[in-house]
């Protein structure tokens, strides 16, 4: 049985921990913030120029004025600040954000990573993606282990698409299971219930190492 | 500071801009966008204009408004993913397009604004983006060389502002207005509601009338909202 993506975000927001100053990519990535353990002391940070970002609104709480880095309506927690996008990238490469979410087409056992371009075909530019795997101190992907639409593997020995960063990734986490990038290559530590360390290998081209303690993904 | 930058609207405001010229737009998204500019811009049709601005509008407001009029030939951009004329005029070589990491372009943007001619940077190296680029280590870490990005003319949108070109903005609508503010040789600033001279406390003020050329009292503020989300 493979992960939902909700299960996905749950098990990366193990990975927050208590002071964490943690920017959430678009689209998945963003839905980490409803599994913030209650009391954890998590600040988010949107690109656009927030910091302390809250919920969505309530229908009457929509503001024009204040949206996320996904051009969403948010709101904003009481002590957050907004300020210009050259603060909030030098912010980024500064490294002052110590955790970013992010989406991927493809990783590679290296840790690279492609998440803005198909050349010929998608052409909508990187964002603020480049920045922040430049900057921020740990670098997770969340993603599909497969292309299912077209057949293709996403956890490969080399990215074949134009790439976001070079070794930038720390940890993926895909349907499938929880891979660390280590200068060795990829350890799979965590495997989704029911699936084995062979068919997850079987579906990803990169050549996985078995973790020592590889466990089911708790969900 | 007695100076009265004031106009009385966008199309006079605009009336310079020539063929050719490059353009800073302030907005992200839909957000901040100084819209009735934008709207001036294109009843006015210059052409072949090279627009530098964080993203390009979506395909009925926005930037947007001048690519479906065919008045950009370049755009300067970090994410124009929700213009789908965008990426056919480009796939179709119709457009020219420079794509730029988001913190690279704003760093760019302020550093044109405050003689700063290039600097190095993290973001992109080993990409695309490092194509062409000088690389350099510093302290075990490579950086590559990013110019300095500036205008003929900056478009920007701020909340409040007085005839001395002061402004302040709200919330995330500030985003890149700042910085461009400070890079064009003419900047043309609208906002929601012009104030008396004074009347803005100087200890809260975003953008120092320096780099404001121009002022409008804008109108009519849409506001449009890309992605609305509530909570139920």
């Amino acid at each position: 049985m493979s992960l939902t993506r909700d299960q996905i975000v749950k098990r990366i927001a193990l990975e927050l921990k208590d002071g964490y100053t943690v920017n959430l990519g678009i689209g998945m990535p963003t839905l980490v913030a409803n599994h913030i353990p209650p009391g954890m002391d998590i600040v988010l940070q949107s690109e656009n120029g927030i910091l302390g970002l809250g919920p969505f609104p309530k229908e009457d709480e929509v503001d024009p004025d204040l949206i996320n880095a996904g051009k969403q309506t948010v709101t904003v927690l009481p002590g957050a600040s907004f300020f210009s996008s050259a603060d909030s990238f030098a912010m980024i490469r500064g490294g002052h954000i110590d955790l970013t979410v992010l989406g991927a087409m493809q990783v590679d056992e290296k840790g690279s990573i492609a998440n803005w371009m198909i050349p010929g075909k998608m052409v909508k530019g990187m964002g603020g993606a480049m920045d922040l795997v430049a900057g921020a101190k740990r670098v997770i992907v969340a993603m599909q282990h497969c292309d299912k639409k077209n057949n293709e593997k996403k956890v490969l020995k080399k990215c074949t698409l134009p790439l976001t960063g070079i070794g930038v990734v720390d940890l993926i986490v895909t349907d499938m299971g929880v891979m660390e990038v280590t200068k060795d290559g990829l350890i799979l530590i965590e495997h989704a219930p029911t699936l084995t360390f062979e068919q997850i290998q079987s579906e990803t081209e990169a050549k996985l190492i078995k973790g020592p303690q590889l466990k089911p993904v708790k969900i | 500071m007695k100076t009265n930058k004031v106009l009385n609207n966008a199309d006079d405001a605009i009336r310079d801009i020539f063929e050719g010229a490059t353009l800073m737009v302030g907005g992200f998204g839909l957000c901040g966008i100084p819209e009735n500019l934008i709207a001036a811009l294109k009843s006015k049709g210059t052409k072949k204009l090279i627009c530098i601005s964080n993203n390009a509008g979506v395909r009925d407001f926005g930037l947007g408004l001048c690519m479906a009029n065919k008045q950009i030939k370049k755009m300067i951009a970090s994410y124009v993913g929700e213009n789908d004329i965008f990426e056919k005029q480009f796939l179709s070589g119709e457009l020219e397009v420079e794509l730029v990491p988001q913190g690279t372009f704003s760093e760019r943007i302020r550093a044109g604004g405050a003689g700063i001619p290039g600097f190095y940077t993290p973001t992109g190296v080993g990409t695309l983006v490092a194509e062409g680029k000088e690389v350099k280590e510093f302290e075990g870490r490579k950086y590559i060389l990013e110019r300095a990005l500036k205008a003929d003319f900056a478009l920007i949108k701020a909340w409040k502002g007085d005839p001395s070109g002061n402004l302040v903005y709200r919330k995330t609508t500030r985003n890149f207005n700042p910085m461009m503010a400070t890079a064009a040789k003419i900047t043309i600033a609208e906002v929601e509601e012009l104030v008396p001279v004074g009347s803005l406390d100087p200890d809260q003020i975003h953008t120092p009338g320096i780099y404001v050329k121009r002022i409008i009292q804008g109108k009519n503020y849409e506001k449009r909202i890309e992605n609305r989300t509530v909570t139920p």
